[in-house]
């Protein structure tokens, strides 16, 4: 070929692969760009809490009461003089912890279970969709309320309780992913190979329905942060003395006359990672399928 | 704008309006006073109107409206005062007391209430099966423990008779001095036999005869309104024999269960009385408007109970250092904002003249000493221990300034679990803690009624204490001893015993704290909390 | 149409099995039992009373005889307030919880529609954005912070509103119907947006402009009825979602419908209480479910066709 032929080939962009166009996609949407980065700072700060907080997690100060933000304590103090801009970043870590635990936990259950149901088909999806159905159908609230009050109220539970109920919807999709997916010719030929139906799973199915599933799981976490929240909210969550955004916003609602700033810095803390979370969700959502359709 | 916009805007406008037009008019308060209509914040929902079967103080509030007993209380001294009975002879042994009906008290239904009606509801409250939880109360009676445990099954030889129509006899196991205090508990009251026998047998707790609608009373006061959740209404008995006497037209309890909505209810004017003021607001009521805000002490002490077969508690220096570790005084006047004041003992000071011995203070440099001497030098191998409490908000605080002094003081670890009330008697019955939380009022005016707690195998000791020397002078002594000077110098001399052993860690006297509407007379703040509706008008200051 | 809706029925009856069951039985491994009291109870009498309650047979016989009674309508008496039924006591709460969920939905509906079409006639210009954010807030605030915050502005600061209760005082189904509605109202803009952007292009409103007719006609007319069908089948599980996001309003405001009846159960350890109203309530969202898989199914006109042969 001619030098003009080779520079004008060497001219044309790369083609690019899906994960690629999908990542352009999302730099240009603004929102989702400043949730993720918000996020990152958000996450990198919770992790170096214990060696930049300015004060100790339970170091109360009696004397001093519940003060208004000033240079000593830039959010303020609680009603026992502990510093809020503390308590605020521990609870971070905690309710992050929760969110993503949970989701995690949820993850893997419903990955699982979808990733069988949908690739045996026939009766036995039927029957595990079913089981699905139904548990979708119950009333979610009142069962974790009454696990919480049954059992006690540890971490643990807290994170199965939670994870428990979101891996339905995460089953479905993938389930749902992986039908499609299985009638695809490179798993017809991965079955000739004699490939057994594990590795097609594993290697082939999953990675492929990676996309929707990772969509999900970022719009988990703060449905699954909500729900920690507001179990915190009712005293079933996370117990004293270690807090989330959820308990100081249920102690801030107690004292939100006389000093507001307990419940307004938690609350923010709280609506703005959720936003930032929503806001990544829906761009990851619309970057990996423009013309999926919303909700 | 498009419709879609502007008919928007319409609804916002139209609700906005008429949601302003509710902030303008007469507050529940003023009308309440115009009429003579009470709103009493009342706490908790009541389970229910039976007065054999309920045992909590909103519970009891409704109760002392509808029904009487034979004698009632005067809320400015506690003195006792004729209600059913007009007049009472004690016999020189103070064993024999027999009691005087008037003869013109009345059911609601028109029925005259006889000696016959006391001795049947006390058939039931003393009935083994009914299984009433206040059924100790009797026990001053003759055979009457005997009877409720079942060991007895023939009533009549319980200390109850009946001489005629109007006359009743009461035979005591040892001169009881409190006697006549107990006559106006709720749990001593009379219920009209035929109503209840309508509605199943005596000892069916699931009855529905103390329903709105079925339940007949013989009280100032009956029950015209009741619905869960939201109130109970109470109306002026025609009657009732002092029915003269009686200010108030009605009175409607309200469930108040969070404080902080309940404090809002009072500004807003929607109650003349709440239950409690949340800690946060102390202060402020205090210094702008003391004139509604009560706090007055209270028969109750708050104190930890502390289960003395666990390790590290079993050591009785662990304990006593426990104890002298908490800075009582800093957590009264900041946390508690001075509603409740340290103590060092189980017993009330002041309790009809009663005052508990001092056997230890706060002393952190003795109580780090007696740690090392326990094998703990500065906290080194203390184990973690569960400190629990049930979920209120005050105990949340008071637990965690605790947990925070003993880390400080002593440097060990200590964890916070709490339980809802049901779980939380749960493990205190079954005395699965470490250390928790306990308050208790006083069921009468006298010490008797916080010591009898912790003899050896009591129902509410569940500390392990157990001495021989305590449970003889409670047990034998003091209620054989009519001289009230002999008699407190016993008590005394088992309260130091007790607190020797610190079965218990005492932490403060309870004071109650209501805001009362300046409009509402005749409720004075008295040591039992005690309020006699009798007493009760509304009058607006001008 | 009517083996699809036979069968949905037959369907639902196994799952409200399971929720009696696992129920039942958790609520029977709960720590704390109905009568433990402060007042330390003696043997006899704690014997007495597990026996009216029938606590004292073998697990399974109690099962069967509850779910005996169940079938006859009778859901026990409550172990919590002697003397009442637990049937008495959600006919009780349900009215109220129900005329909580129904404007709170009717609030959603009107705040919802309203901020997605606005905002689907202008995609990605300020008419977008504005309403979508603010539907944001209803998905990012929780109930029980935004019901607070509603309280303090308005019910506080500025007075015009009241503070609690349900039907007391005038207005006060306001700020609690409000703060229900906000997150639902959120979910139904961004589904009724969504669905009108994927209608809005379709020929057939194209013809209807090239007719010449107005762009209001045009919408209201025309693209509605599609574009907000998704919501359509979003309300059944809404409604159902709504009694249980009532439990946190009902606390905030002291309103006592059923969700607040159901805490209190459940701390109360008001076994037949629990036990009736989840069965109650897991009844009631089976329904609509049911109920909004039907009306969506009908009014999509593939499907009924479908469904006709």
């Amino acid at each position: 070929m001619t030098t003009e032929t080779a520079n004008t080939i060497q001219a044309m962009p790369k083609g690019t692969s899906l994960w690629q166009d999908a990542f352009h996609r999302l730099r240009k949407n603004r929102l989702a760009m400043f949730g993720l980065c918000y996020l990152l700072v958000l996450i990198v700060i919770c992790l170096l809490t214990p060696w930049i907080a300015p004060y100790g997690y339970e170091e109360q100060n009696l004397r001093l009461g519940a003060v208004p933000p000033n240079t000593e304590h830039w959010l303020g103090t609680d009603t026992f003089g502990r510093d809020m801009l503390t308590r605020i970043l521990y609870g971070g870590r905690i309710s992050l912890l929760v969110g993503f635990i949970a989701t995690f936990v949820a993850l893997v259950i419903g990955i699982t279970y979808g990733a069988i149901a949908g690739y045996a088909g026939g009766r036995v999806d039927s029957v595990m969709m079913r089981l699905v159905d139904i548990f979708y159908a119950l009333p979610y609230m009142i069962f974790i309320i009454l696990l919480m009050v049954v059992f006690g109220r540890n971490l643990l539970l807290l994170f199965l309780a939670i994870g428990a109920v979101e891996w339905l919807v995460m089953a479905r999709i993938v389930r749902g992913q992986v039908q499609s997916l299985r009638q695809q010719e490179y798993v017809e030929a991965a079955m000739s190979l004699g490939l057994s139906p594990f590795a097609i799973i594993a290697r082939h199915l999953i990675p492929n329905a990676l996309g929707p599933v990772i969509v999900y799981t970022t719009l988990t976490i703060p449905n699954v942060m909500l729900l920690e929240a507001f179990l915190s909210f009712l005293g079933l969550g996370i117990q004293p003395p270690q807090s989330s955004w959820g308990v100081l916003i249920s102690y801030g609602v107690e004292t939100m006359e006389e000093y507001p700033w307990l419940l307004i810095f938690p609350g923010l803390a709280l609506t703005i990672t959720l936003f930032a979370l929503n806001f990544f969700g829906d761009g990851l959502r619309d970057a990996l399928d423009p013309k999926a359709s919303r909700d | 704008m498009t419709f879609t916009q502007f008919r928007l805007v319409a609804i916002c406008i139209t609700l906005f309006l008429t949601a302003c037009s509710g902030g303008s008019s007469e507050s529940r308060v003023e009308a309440g006073n115009r009429e003579g209509v009470l709103h009493f914040g009342n706490g908790a929902e009541p389970q229910g109107l039976d007065p054999h079967v309920v045992t909590g103080v909103p519970e009891h509030h409704i109760l002392g409206a509808l029904f009487e007993g034979l004698v009632t209380k005067n809320p400015y001294d506690l003195e006792i005062e004729p209600g059913v009975a007009e007049s009472w002879d004690i016999s020189e042994d103070g064993l024999t007391y027999t009691f005087h009906l008037r003869d013109n008290a009345m059911w609601s239904n028109g029925d005259q209430v006889t000696a016959e009606d006391f001795h049947w509801s006390w058939k039931r409250g003393m009935s083994p099966i009914l299984g009433s939880e206040y059924s100790y109360m009797y026990y001053p009676i003759k055979n009457a423990e005997a009877y409720n445990n079942g060991d007895m099954a023939d009533f009549s030889q319980v200390g109850v008779k009946v001489i005629d129509e109007l006359t009743l006899q009461v035979t005591l196991e040892s001169p009881t001095p409190y006697f006549l205090q107990l006559l106006d508990h709720y749990s001593l009251f009379p219920v009209h036999r035929q109503t209840v026998e309508s509605f199943g047998s005596m000892d069916d707790r699931l009855s529905q005869w103390a329903r709105e609608g079925n339940i007949v009373t013989n009280g100032a006061f009956v029950l015209t309104e009741w619905q869960i959740n939201s109130h109970v209404r109470v109306e002026k008995s025609p009657l009732y024999w002092d029915a003269d006497e009686v200010d108030l037209n009605a009175v409607v309890f309200y469930p108040t269960e969070n404080l902080v909505t309940e404090e809002r209810m009072f500004r807003d004017g929607q109650l003349h009385r709440t239950n409690e003021i949340p800690l946060d607001k102390i202060q402020t009521y205090k210094n702008e408007q003391p004139e509604v805000t009560h706090i007055a002490p209270w028969i109750g002490s708050y104190f930890y109970m502390i289960n003395t077969t666990r390790e590290p508690m079993t050591d009785v220096r662990v304990r006593k250092a426990l104890a002298m570790s908490v800075d009582r005084s800093l957590i009264a006047e900041t946390v508690t904002q001075g509603v409740y004041t340290g103590s060092t003992a189980l017993v009330p000071p002041g309790t009809l003249g009663y005052n508990p011995p001092s056997v230890f203070s706060y002393d952190p440099e003795q109580a780090r000493q007696l740690l090392a001497e326990a094998g703990y030098p500065n906290g080194e191998g203390f184990p973690a221990f569960d400190l629990l409490y049930n979920t209120h908000e005050d105990h949340r605080k008071i637990a965690v300034a605790i947990q925070q002094m003993w880390m400080q003081e002593l440097n060990i670890q200590v964890n916070l679990v709490n339980q809802e009330w049901k779980v939380y008697l749960d493990s205190h019955n079954n005395m699965n803690y470490d250390i928790a939380r306990r308050g208790w009022i006083g069921d009468y005016v006298d010490p008797y009624t916080f010591l009898n707690m912790y003899i050896t195998d009591g129902g509410n000791n569940k500390t392990g204490f157990s001495n021989a020397r305590y449970d003889e002078i409670i047990l034998k002594e003091a209620p054989a001893e009519l001289d009230r000077e002999k008699r407190y110098a016993l008590y005394k001399e088992a309260e130091t015993i007790l607190l020797e052993n610190m079965p218990i860690l005492p932490i403060f006297t309870y004071q109650y704290k209501h805001l009362i509407d300046t409009s509402v007379k005749g409720m004075p703040d008295n040591i039992m909390g005690y309020h006699n509706y009798k007493y009760i008008s509304l009058e607006p200051d001008a | 149409m009517w083996r699809f809706v036979g069968l949905r029925i037959l369907q639902a009856v196994p799952v409200i099995l399971a929720v009696i069951t696992v129920t039942f039985f958790l609520v029977r491994a709960a720590p704390g039992g109905p009568f433990d009291s402060e007042k330390a109870v003696s043997e006899q009498v704690r014997a007495a009373l597990e026996a009216r309650y029938r606590l004292d047979l073998p697990m399974h016989e109690q099962y069967l005889s509850y779910l005996g009674d169940l079938l006859q309508g009778d859901m026990g008496p409550s172990f919590y307030y002697p003397g009442r039924s637990v049937n008495d006591l959600i006919f009780q709460g349900l009215p109220i919880t129900a005329e909580l969920g129904f404007y709170a939905l009717l609030i959603a509906l009107v705040i919802g529609c309203g901020a997605g079409v606005i905002a689907s006639l202008k995609p990605n210009t300020a008419q977008d954005y504005v309403p979508m954010s603010l539907a944001m807030i209803g998905i990012c605030m929780p109930s029980f912070l935004l019901g607070p915050l509603l309280v303090l502005i308005f019910g506080i600061w500025l007075d015009v509103m009241p503070i609690s209760g349900w039907g007391s005082t005038p207005g006060d189904k306001i700020l609690p119907s409000i703060t229900l509605g906000a997150m639902y109202a959120a979910y139904i803009a961004r589904l009724s947006r969504s669905g009108m952007l994927e209608v809005m292009n379709q020929d057939y409103l194209r013809t209807a402009r090239a007719k010449g007719l107005p762009e209001t006609t045009v919408v209201f007319r025309h693209a509605l009825r599609g574009g907000l069908l998704p919501v359509i089948s979003y309300l059944g599980p809404a409604f159902a979602a709504l009694l249980s996001g009532s439990f946190v309003v009902e606390t905030v405001f002291q309103i006592p419908g059923l969700g607040r009846f159901y805490i209190q159960a459940a701390f109360n350890r008001d076994y037949t209480m629990i036990l009736g109203t989840t069965v109650f309530l897991s009844t009631l969202i089976v329904l609509f479910n049911l109920l909004s898989d039907i009306v969506a199914a009908w009014m999509n006109p593939r499907l009924r066709y479908q469904f006709k042969n």
